[in-house]
């Protein structure tokens, strides 16, 4: 081990309010008042893929996955914004860049102004307190062999909040609370296997909101929850954005839901945002050729509102081989040659307002 | 009216579970499917519906047991246990079962994987099954020539066909679909829906879609009956239920699920189904109703005819579900 970070400050002792901000994050580096609450630039994430032994004997050129290409977005207090995108187009690798699980190729993920990209594990972790993340599954994400209040408590122990059982378990019980499992108490020695799918998955949201994060990663979080209890997950993650002022950046395959819940949708596309801008503007006036595909195929529950959907032939491409220009043209249906060379930037399209980007030629 | 492909009639399926309990998982399940037609069975899980075309194909595990008649061109295929419901297994009615995708043997070619059951059922073998096979992978939108691919050289998409390739191997009338899309992207989803779609109104298919996504139903059926606590809640043309829902839970359904240009809010149904080990007294969806009245705790709302071809199982079904619902 190097001992470069022998100099950290330590992790704060001090019993931490959820919803109140620690000074563990600013004693890090230096906060820049009034900038956004996350902000990711030029993002770019690379896995290696592995070369056989005879691959390195002969020194082929090692090749790489381009999950993450070149993403920009920010996230403000009390924003919730979707990431929406076919599976493998980098929705899951930009959280997992965001959260720290995987180090960036390249490009800046700036907390309060705190560039955590790349930030060495010791500095990282009181930083890890300010993002939390719910997972998709909660028949999975919890220890079936932890009571509620065990699963609860353990970032609590984590990172070293609150000095006695009886300070933790006050905690928890706000929490729960917060993720509307009431009465509190009664849920504390239950099993997951004694919850539903709908209150594990809030259990699940009671141990990231334990530790009083300002931004919460949620990957898919009702997808797999029967349809009669996904809006009263997705009203709980609404809610707690207004009232906590908490970010959330939301992943999910499903148009209708994010239509409904974000304020801001990015369409990613191999590693790219293809297009972003406020929900209705997304839904109402896509420009992108790839997003007007992709609301063309959500199936309405109305049977007689059937526009001929658009379906794209094939499945996004490996994002070890990019396509060369528009990494969409090999599936696009108006391309022309100059997508076939040149790759478009993100900009304001013709058709709107400001706010709204999209990376397309012909917009 | 002509005599239905597939009738199912007061069907019931319980389950022996330990302690001598039982589960009554379907109570009395009653459709028809005509040729060509596309059907779907949906509600939250747990409510009977794969347990249902489970029965319809005599899948079902050693601890269960059945009553009632499933009639293929008006014979009970269930009349002599195994030995009859044999004979139709796969010729008559096929079946893509949920996650099969995931279920291909991943050290087998995919084309021998689709011709090994032609030789149980005497349908081809060798060579002949073997083109077949080609011939099936070329019906579902894969090129022939990836028989000779592995499963984990095909992505999703390709292994969901060639899963529904399979269950077309005997030539089938019915195919059930259980959750075909479940776990695929929107626009492999859509390409699978559309392939169903396809082969139905191309080969006079009937389908069987089993599924828990109310817009699936929507664009894909014609018919659709929308089960609760392993009953028919409600059943009717797929316009009729969207627009003139007669039973709560059906509005309630739409209610909680997102659209894409709906501005109405979203609201959860509150509760939980009830448990299906004891006998359940009164309506089902009493406790979890947004406007039950004194009798549905008590008596067992029957199906009531409204319109033809259109049933609800509620009290109050002769009213417009939406009218009573402002009312209040």
């Amino acid at each position: 081990m190097s001992d470069t970070h022998a100099f950290v400050p330590p992790i704060a002792e001090a019993p931490v309010q959820p919803g109140t901000a620690t000074q563990a994050a600013a004693a890090t580096s230096r906060v820049a008042p009034g900038a956004p609450l996350l902000e990711v630039s030029d993002l770019v994430t690379h896995y290696p893929v592995r070369r056989g032994l005879h691959e390195a004997v002969v020194r082929k050129k090692r090749r790489w996955v381009h999950a993450v290409d070149g993403v920009t977005f920010s996230l403000g207090r009390g924003e919730m914004m979707a990431l929406v995108g076919e599976s493998g187009c980098g929705k899951t690798s930009t959280v997992q860049t965001v959260l720290g699980m995987v180090k960036p190729t390249s490009g800046a993920v700036r907390l309060s102004g705190t560039d955590i990209a790349g930030l060495p594990e010791r500095q990282m972790r009181p930083l890890r307190r300010k993002v939390q993340m719910i997972y998709q599954d909660p028949y999975e994400s919890l220890d079936p062999r932890f009571r509620v209040i065990q699963t609860v408590e353990e970032p609590l122990l984590v990172h070293g909040i609150g000095q006695t059982a009886a300070a933790r378990r006050d905690l928890i019980i706000k929490a729960l609370d917060q993720a509307g499992l009431a009465p509190a108490e009664a849920f504390l020695d239950r099993y997951p296997h004694e919850l539903s799918g709908g209150q594990r998955q809030r259990v699940a949201i009671a141990t990231a909101l334990v530790l009083g994060p300002d931004l919460l990663l949620a990957d898919e979080p009702v997808s797999m929850l029967d349809v009669s209890v996904r809006a009263g997950v997705l009203s709980l993650l609404d809610t707690l954005r207004k009232t906590v002022d908490m970010g959330i950046l939301m992943i999910t395959h499903d148009l209708s839901t994010a239509a409904h819940f974000a304020d801001k949708i990015a369409v990613m596309y191999l590693g790219r945002i293809v297009e972003k801008g406020s929900a209705s503007e997304i839904v109402r006036n896509p420009q992108h050729p790839y997003t007007k595909a992709l609301l063309s195929v959500v199936p309405k529950r109305d049977p007689r509102d059937r526009s001929t959907p658009q379906i794209l032939t094939g499945e996004t491409p490996d994002p070890v081989a990019v396509p060369s220009g528009c990494r969409f043209h090999p599936r696009c249906p108006i391309a022309i040659d100059r997508c076939r060379t040149e790759d478009p930037a993100l900009r304001l399209p013709s058709a709107s307002t400001a706010g709204h980007l999209a990376a397309c030629h012909l917009v | 009216m002509s005599a239905s492909l597939l009738e199912v009639e007061d069907l019931h399926v319980w389950f022996d579970v330990p302690h001598g309990d039982q589960v009554h998982a379907v109570q009395g399940v009653s459709f028809n499917l005509q040729p060509g037609e596309r059907f779907g069975l949906v509600g939250e899980s747990g409510c009977g519906k794969t347990t249902t075309v489970l029965a319809l194909m005599g899948l079902l595990p050693p601890n269960a047991s059945l009553a009632g008649q499933v009639r293929v061109d008006g014979k009970n295929i269930l009349a002599g246990g195994e030995d009859t419901v044999r004979t139709y297994r796969w010729k008559d009615i096929a079946m893509v079962f949920q996650g099969a995708m995931n279920a291909l043997n991943p050290v087998k070619k995919v084309g021998w994987q689709i011709a090994e059951p032609m030789a149980f059922h005497g349908v081809a073998e060798g060579k002949a099954a073997m083109k077949r096979a080609g011939e099936l992978l070329e019906l579902v939108g894969i090129p022939a020539k990836s028989a000779e691919r592995y499963p984990h050289e095909f992505s999703g998409g390709m292994r969901q066909r060639a899963s529904i390739a399979m269950a077309l191997a005997c030539e089938p009338k019915i195919l059930l679909a259980d959750e075909p899309t479940t776990a695929l992207d929107v626009m492999v989803q859509a390409q699978i829906l559309e392939l169903l779609t396809t082969l139905s109104d191309e080969l006079g298919l009937a389908v069987v879609l089993v599924t828990h996504d109310l817009p699936v139903v929507a664009q894909v059926c014609s018919r659709a009956a929308v089960m609760y606590a392993g009953e028919i809640a409600e059943a009717g043309p797929t316009d009729t239920l969207f627009h003139d829902p007669r039973h709560p839970y059906t509005r309630l359904l739409f209610a909680a699920t997102p659209d894409l240009y709906g501005d109405e809010a979203v609201t959860s149904i509150p509760g939980a189904p009830p448990r299906l080990d004891r006998e359940i007294t009164g309506c089902p969806f009493q406790p979890r109703c947004d406007v039950p009245m004194d009798q549905c705790a008590d008596g067992h709302p029957p199906l009531l005819q409204i319109a033809m071809g259109h049933q609800a199982a509620c009290y109050r079904a002769t009213e417009r579900s939406d009218q009573f619902a402002e009312a209040k």
